[in-house]
């Protein structure tokens, strides 16, 4: 049953082959079994339970709440839980309770979705590996796979050690971890570079970034307000349109939301591909790419063509100035967002008392990290006075330019654009921690940025697994606020490549009886 | 209540008149002189030009003093400028705090559209161009009543700009009233910050939220004005202009304007000094006074072979004088950003309005220019024209909360002439208030009783020395009416000529001398003829009266 899709298993709730409680025994045992993992920072189990016993109640009474009543969902700890420790992985917040919910929570709650936990991530959501939090790295479960132990060259003192294990990606590599290892059927996580779509295709799962303004950010604890988005983590893409149908639309509380009424999200099965245009950005085909992800890239946009899809390649110039670009953005706006963490209000406050100043500054040293206080650092550098034109407003007038690149080519006709999620499959955290988190960042976040400097819909949908036995995942890029028909491509997409499932079976003690029978098809991606 | 420095002809303040009447130049002053000079200044008479002064003190430099005002005026709405919570004066401590105003992680800013509204009407009421599209930003610094380390502002393109503030300075002995003009810069939107409370005996600082995100008109004046009085006139009538609108109660006492004054001196022709920033004068009086006190003291500093510091000073009320403010220390960058959680605010007037716009969502400007109410000058020129009373007349009106309105329901109630209610008005009722220390909503005499008291002496029942005697009477409270008072006390006039003439004879029979003496006069004077009556009042008066 955790196999299954959120689709699939909301089929199996209404028809009553599950109660909402017993999935949610399941997946609490579950979180328990995979704790290693450190998917989690806080599971809150009582809290899903009497959630669940309610659920129960409303299917007796033949009146669910919605397709999400009875779900198990996991939500990253950067969004605000009323009643429940919202950490962002960092000192600075530990052991504070929110007395609100993030509007994504409460629209998750109302329509009866049962709240597993909390989940790991990068401190503040500043990093790409999911390594960087104060509780520790996360673990990708792929690490423990059948399909990765069988293929993957072992070295000898990794495995002593027992240090093999591969990254999530990032910074959602909690939420990530939590869905892969079947624990919940849909996560939460967040996206302002790519962090929702990375651990994603390192995850073998589909992560969705919606487009800036579909969906509120009232109650996610930001990193660059301009460019964050909740983001959407499931295992097929119809199960992310469910979700993103329940979170799209307009919130009083947050401004930046769009005010039009959002239609009720329908993701047609596409038949046919024959009127698309699917647009190859150029500027992606970089020298880092690995050839296992150029290959399942250059595979993909023969099947669209062979499917009858027209298949161009494009030009997006700019580009090559999106990290240093976003690094000046992200820097500035994490200098002013990290301001209110005074420890005067909430959070960690320092003991040292001789005077107010020393108490922030103490206060701010013990509870951010290097990766956080570096980051403040450069941000109130370029928003200085004598530095704001030379820095800020260039790399805001830069940030105009890659926009408008999308502009230009969703104006010529391009439907969607096809490009890679990643660099390359997750790898061992050993390696992963020879870069610095800057470094990582820069490299990691570089096909996906972009789309939230311009606000756009994306999607990392899974495709194959890599030579190690990993899984590649590839980007589809939409037109901004047609994330229904973008997810209707990945859809089309996903039905085409059968990625394949993770196999956990070592793991778990009864995990045979519950993927047995699962589909484990092989890449089929046409030649 | 109005300070009462303001009012005109206020004698020890008039030496200020004379630099007004100069344009903005000063003359230096040795500072153990200053209250001699003060007089000096005005005994060279008030209508004397200053170099003429100056003529007489050979060598020494002038001085010319540079004031520009940073107002905050709290706007008046019920909740605050990006959260639900209650706007309220005195409420008990952290009572008032939405999850925004505490800068909970996560909590994001919804603008407030009555905010918006009272901004475009004070921008319209103060001649500024209002900007279709304008921006918030963030402004940084760390203190400990600004949860969020920044507050939301309007630093690159405020709400409205370019505008102009008219207001009346009294010239010469005669105080006769001249208009002078202060540019606006901008107004802009911007967040109240909480209070600190300083513990200093238990080294401790309190916080109370309860202000934190109230909204704020930041009206930025450029530096036209020479002095303190010219910077109390201008901010005086900028007060009477958001009480007429209703953007602002603007009353100081209550923090509700607030004003920095950035100040230089420097002498004519040569470039601008260096200017320091007086911060938080929360009274007209104080205002006028650190004003006053920051240009001598910069000059003294000067001619003494200092230099000024760019700095924030505080004005100490106690001591009357500026002291720099040590927590101000440094330079400080506010490392202004974008605030990316607000979209541009775009405001529209009737032909741009979208056809299908949610009234909700919109603010029309032509539609707040159609609400405005008469701003105070038009008040006062109807007031000119309408009852014939002097300008200077319109002012103290004006500036007195409630006599205006007092004055009208007087006049509305009664036959008497405009001119005599305006002296009773101004003199007597408003003496009186004054005398106790009074406002005018608290005032026992009610516009009614004074209209009463008006109409029997406008139909002569009563004389005006018995006017005043019922007006005393009806200062004290005890309900009565005029009527009541001049029949309990006897106080009309006798109206019977035969019993009048009696008495008359009878006056002048017993005291031939005065008789002789008062007849001679009038005589020589030419108005006996014309005197039509012989009045005498019968109780309090025992000497005849003439009534011309």
């Amino acid at each position: 049953m955790l196999g299954r899709t959120l689709r699939e298993v909301s089929a199996a709730l209404k028809q009553g082959q599950i109660t909402s409680t017993e999935l949610c025994q399941k997946c609490l045992s579950f979180i328990k079994k995979t704790k290693f993992l450190n998917a989690y920072i806080t599971v809150s189990e009582d809290v899903a339970l009497k959630q669940a016993e309610e659920s129960e109640k409303r299917y007796k009474q033949g009146q669910p709440l919605g397709d999400l009543d009875g779900i198990p969902v996991a939500v990253k700890d950067n969004f605000s839980t009323s009643g429940i420790e919202t950490t962002c992985a960092s000192n600075m917040l530990k052991g504070y309770i929110p007395p609100y919910n993030a509007t994504v929570v409460q629209k998750l709650l109302d329509q009866g979705a049962l709240l597993m936990g909390k989940t790991n991530l990068d401190e503040f959501a500043m990093g790409s590996g999911s390594t960087d939090g104060v509780f520790g790295p996360v673990k990708n479960p792929w690490s423990y796979s059948k399909q990765y132990r069988e293929k993957r060259q072992p070295k000898p003192c990794e495995e002593e050690e027992g240090s093999g294990w591969l990254i999530t990606g990032g910074s959602s590599g909690g939420s990530a971890a939590a869905v892969a290892a079947f624990t919940c059927f849909a996560a939460l996580g967040s996206d302002t570079g790519g962090s929702t779509r990375n651990p994603a295709a390192h995850c073998g799962l589909v992560g969705f970034k919606p487009s800036y303004g579909l969906v509120s950010r009232h109650g996610l604890i930001p990193l660059v307000n301009s460019m964050d988005v909740p983001g959407i983590l499931t295992r097929s893409v119809d199960d992310a349109a469910i979700v993103l149908g329940v979170l799209a639309g307009h919130d009083p509380k947050d401004s930046t939301t769009v005010q039009e009424p959002i239609k009720p999200f329908k993701i047609p099965n596409l038949t046919d591909v024959n009127n698309l245009c699917v647009g190859i950005p150029k500027e992606y085909l970089v020298p880092e790419l690995s050839s296992e992800v150029r290959s399942l890239w250059s595979q993909a946009a023969d099947l669209f063509e062979s499917k009858g899809a027209k298949v161009i390649e494009v030009s997006l110039p700019h580009t090559c100035y999106s990290i240093v670009c976003y690094h000046v953005l992200c820097t500035s706006e994490v200098a002013s967002n990290m301001a209110r963490f005074d420890g005067l209000q909430y959070g960690h406050r320092s003991d040292i008392d001789v005077s107010t100043e020393a108490m922030y500054a103490a206060t701010r040293r013990e509870g951010f990290n290097d990766v956080v206080r570096g980051r403040i650092l450069s941000g109130n550098f370029f928003l200085l006075k004598e530095n704001y034109e030379n820095y800020f407003i260039k790399a805001q007038k830069v940030r105009r330019l890659i926009a408008n690149d999308f502009v230009n080519v969703f104006g010529s006709g391009v439907d969607v654009l096809l490009t890679p999620t990643t660099l390359s499959a997750a790898v061992p955290y050993l390696e992963f921690i020879k870069e610095d988190n800057r470094t990582r960042s820069a490299q990691d976040d570089i096909f996906t940025q972009a789309v939230n400097m311009a606000g756009l819909p994306a999607v990392s949908v899974p495709v194959a697994l890599s030579n190690q036995g990993l899984p590649i995942g590839l980007q589809f890029i939409g037109h901004a606020f047609c994330d229904q028909q973008l997810l209707t491509i990945a859809k089309w997409f996903e039905k085409h490549v059968q990625f394949p499932v993770i196999q956990l079976q070592e793991l778990m003690d009864d995990g045979s009886s519950f993927l047995k029978n699962e589909k484990l098809t092989s890449v089929s991606l046409k030649q | 209540m109005a300070a009462p420095l303001l009012r005109w002809g206020c004698p020890g303040r008039r030496w200020a008149l004379v630099w007004i009447d100069r344009g903005s130049r000063l003359r230096s002053r040795t500072p153990t002189l200053p209250t001699t000079e003060r007089t000096r200044g005005q005994s060279s008479g008030t209508q004397q030009p200053l170099h003429t002064a100056q003529k007489s003190r050979k060598g020494e430099h002038k001085w010319a003093a540079v004031v520009g005002l940073e107002i905050h005026a709290q706007i008046s709405s019920n909740s605050k400028l990006f959260s639900g919570s209650q706007v309220c004066f005195a409420a008990p401590p952290n009572s008032s705090v939405s999850f925004f105003d505490a800068s909970l992680p996560g909590t994001l800013p919804v603008l407030n559209r009555r905010c918006v509204e009272a901004a475009v009407m004070t921008g319209l009421a103060l001649n500024c161009h209002i900007n279709k599209k304008s921006l918030f930003d963030r402004k940084h610094y760390f203190y400990a009543d600004l949860p969020a380390g920044y507050q939301i502002t309007q630093q690159r393109l405020p709400i409205a700009a370019n505008g102009s503030l008219t207001y009346g300075v009294c010239i010469g002995k005669k105080q006769s009233q001249m208009a002078k003009t202060v540019r606006i810069k901008q107004i802009q939107l911007e967040q109240d910050s909480g209070k600190s409370l300083h513990d200093d005996l238990r080294s401790q600082t309190l916080i109370d939220l309860n202000r934190a995100g109230v909204g704020l008109l930041e009206v930025v004046l450029e530096p036209d004005l020479c002095c303190g009085e010219e910077a109390a006139t201008a901010v005086r009538e900028l007060q009477l202009i958001l009480q007429a609108l209703g953007t602002s109660q603007a009353n100081m006492a209550e923090g509700q304007l607030r004003v920095d004054a950035n100040i230089s001196v420097h002498h004519p022709g040569e470039t601008l000094g260096v200017r320091t920033e007086v911060k938080n004068l929360n009274s007209i009086r104080f205002l006028a006074k650190a004003i006053d006190y920051e240009i001598q003291r910069q000059i003294n500093e000067l001619e003494n072979g200092g230099e000024i510091l760019n700095e924030t000073r505080s004005f100490d009320s106690k001591l009357g004088c500026t002291v720099p403010m040590r927590d101000k220390e440094g330079k400080q960058d506010y490392r202004f950003m974008p605030e990316p959680n607000l979209p541009p605010l775009v405001l529209y007037n009737s032909t741009s309005l979208p056809a299908h716009a949610d009234i909700q969502q919109v603010v029309n400007i032509d539609q707040i220019r159609d609400m405005l109410p008469e701003l105070p000058s038009t008040t006062r020129e109807r007031l000119i024209q309408k009852y014939g009373i002097l300008p200077e007349h319109s002012f103290t009106l004006l500036n007195e909360v409630g006599l205006l309105e007092f004055f009208e329901n007087v006049i509305k109630e009664t036959r008497a002439e405009p001119k005599k209610v305006t002296n009773w008005v101004l003199n007597n009722f408003l003496g009186y208030l004054k005398q106790q220390h009074l406002a005018v909503s608290e005032s026992p005499v009610t516009p009614s009783a004074l209209a009463e008291l008006l109409n029997l002496l406008d139909s002569k029942t009563i004389s005006s020395s018995a006017a005043k005697q019922v007006f005393e009477e009806l200062w004290k409270g005890e309900g009565k009416t005029p009527a009541q008072i001049v029949s309990e006390q006897e106080l009309e006039l006798m109206q019977d000529q035969e019993a009048l003439e009696q008495l008359c004879h009878a006056a002048m029979e017993g005291h031939p001398q005065v008789v002789t003496v008062s007849y001679r006069s009038q005589v020589f004077m030419g108005q006996l003829d014309t005197c039509p009556l012989f009045l005498l009042h019968p109780i309090n008066n025992p000497y005849i009266c003439v009534s011309t």
